[in-house]
């Protein structure tokens, strides 16, 4: 398969105190086109962080990042800022935690969805702009789409908001979606259509996911590839059968074992 | 919304002065009753009647027609200062907020420089440079009132920066500029509009102070200030003339207070 995105050695550093503190120590992915990677990890195990330096959000001046991140054959670490740009919310699309916060109150959502639009594609119509934010707001199972993009963000629940974003991160049908922890802030029936959709949109336009979670059983579902990460450093790797019935490391294997024991039987 | 606030009662009692003075400042522009600078040696000082309503001032000329006229100056005066404060306090608060940085810190120190100043002070030292005159007074005023708005938005844009929508604007490639003035201003609104009258009514409050202080609109156009000034002479002979402008001034900064506390308290 065609490789889309590949990290080499990828270190991050904070250097805001006296002693620089190492989030991501020697993280090495390599992500093929239309895979679903899950990386896997308690808080503060440097998962984040590293869809951050991905998505090109790292920008702090107190902070070393080593290593390389190559999409398509483009190194995005150390580009500027500009040359980012032409693939953020392009080529490189990512949804986040909290869908609460993550809309602009004050902007109606079919201006949010169509805003990566407006910025990658300047000579769209204003009609055709219409119609795709529309198709793209069906796409993630949106009811009434014609109604939702009327709508402000204070007028949706959390479910819906979560699919909103997910509508305007893929409206530029990005080749690779970052999904930090897409599900956290959902309640469980929910989690589910998401992750469902997300498989959904996966096979049907070959996106590559990069899909963050501390939720195994739902990374179970999803990923075919699974990275368990601890204290920035990568505990195990492989596909997702090896990591569930064969955990080597005994770090994997007490994440497994913390799976509520009424999930694992109803999933 | 709009349903929302006009059922407020601060708020509704606010547009409905401020319409009331707004419209009486507009017909002021086209129509007086009189001449407002025709003198009329026989009405010296005349009490409230039914040809001149306000009665006349000290040189006979109708207050009622100085008020409509006064009322114009100060309206454009106010209106001129809180532009050049509005626009100059957003583009440096939206800069110096977003990004931060040595240029954040050299900006907000020369801006409280001009804050530790009185503007009336600081109106002063313009005018005896420039000399008196309407368009010094609005440099001067326009000046004084850039620090209090940039200060506001500054805080405002520290406050959303960071916000996840902002994050995934930039995530979207958007650039510094747009994300500025496109996404994060229009969440300001709120808070900018309510300071924004607070301004206006700081303005006219000041206009009227310089104007009192001789350095403002020169006569013989009149301005609200500018009349109390000269009107100060005559308190006890004819206090009709204080009273009016006085008035004047007390409702058009009312109506803006109440609309802007109704804002405030949504």
């Amino acid at each position: 398969m065609e490789r889309l995105l590949e990290i080499k050695n990828l270190n991050i550093e904070f250097h805001d105190h006296d002693i620089p503190e190492r989030v991501v120590n020697n993280f090495n992915l390599e992500l093929a086109k239309g895979e679903i990677v899950g990386i896997v990890g308690e808080s503060g195990s440097g998962k984040s962080m590293t869809a951050m330096a991905i998505a090109g959000l790292l920008r702090r001046h107190d902070m070393e990042k080593k290593g390389e991140i190559i999409f398509e054959g483009k190194e995005l670490l150390h580009a500027s800022r500009s040359e980012v740009r032409q693939y953020q919310g392009d080529d490189i699309g990512m949804i986040f935690q909290e869908p609460m916060t993550s809309l602009n109150p004050v902007k109606r959502i079919g201006w949010q969805v169509e805003e990566s639009l407006r910025i990658h594609r300047p000579d769209m119509s204003k009609e055709e702009r219409y119609r795709r934010a529309i198709e793209s707001l069906r796409d993630v199972e949106l009811e009434e789409p014609e109604k939702v993009y009327r709508q402000y963000p204070h007028e949706l629940s959390g479910g819906m908001r979560q699919r909103v974003m997910i509508a305007a991160a893929m409206i530029c049908e990005p080749k690779l979606l970052i999904a930090d922890e897409p599900t956290t802030a959902l309640d469980v029936t929910i989690q589910l259509q998401i992750v469902k959709l997300l498989q959904r949109l996966n096979q049907e336009k070959q996106t590559s996911i990069l899909f963050i979670s501390h939720d195994l059983s739902l990374v179970k579902k999803l990923c075919h590839r699974i990275i368990v990460m601890h204290d920035g450093n990568i505990v195990e790797s492989g596909s997702t059968k090896e990591v569930f019935y064969q955990p080597k490391e005994e770090y994997t294997k007490q994440l497994i074992q913390a799976i509520p024991k009424l999930e694992k039987l109803i999933l | 919304m709009k349903k929302k606030l006009l059922n407020q009662p601060t708020f509704l009692l606010g547009t409905i002065i401020t319409s009331i003075m707004l419209l009486m400042t507009f017909i002021g522009f086209f129509y007086t009753p009189y001449d407002p600078t025709q003198m009329d040696n026989s009405n010296k000082l005349a009490g409230c009647s039914l040809e001149h309503i306000m009665g006349c001032d000290n040189f006979g000329r109708d207050i009622f027609s100085r008020v409509l006229q006064g009322m114009g100056n100060t309206f454009l005066i106010a209106v001129a200062t809180v532009t050049i404060g509005v626009v100059c306090g957003i583009l440096l608060g939206a800069f110096t907020g977003y990004f931060g940085g040595w240029i954040d810190e050299v900006i907000m120190r020369i801006i409280d420089v001009i804050f530790a100043f009185p503007s009336i002070l600081l109106a002063l030292v313009f005018v005896s440079i420039f000399g008196t005159g309407k368009y010094n007074v609005v440099f001067a005023l326009g000046i004084a009132f850039i620090p209090s708005f940039a200060r506001i938005v500054r805080s405002e844009f520290i406050k959303y920066k960071d916000m996840d929508y902002v994050k995934s604007a930039r995530l979207a490639g958007v650039s510094d500029l747009r994300i500025m003035f496109v996404h994060i201003l229009p969440n300001t609104m709120t808070v900018l509009l309510s300071s924004i009258m607070i301004g206006f009514n700081n303005a006219v409050l000041s206009e009227a102070g310089m104007s009192y202080l001789g350095i403002g609109v020169q006569p013989p156009d009149a301005s609200l200030g500018s009349m109390l000034s000269e009107a100060q002479s005559y308190l006890f002979s004819a206090p009709n003339y204080a009273i009016f402008p006085g008035v004047m001034i007390i409702l058009l900064v009312l109506g803006f207070s109440l609309m802007a506390d109704g804002l405030k308290s949504r």
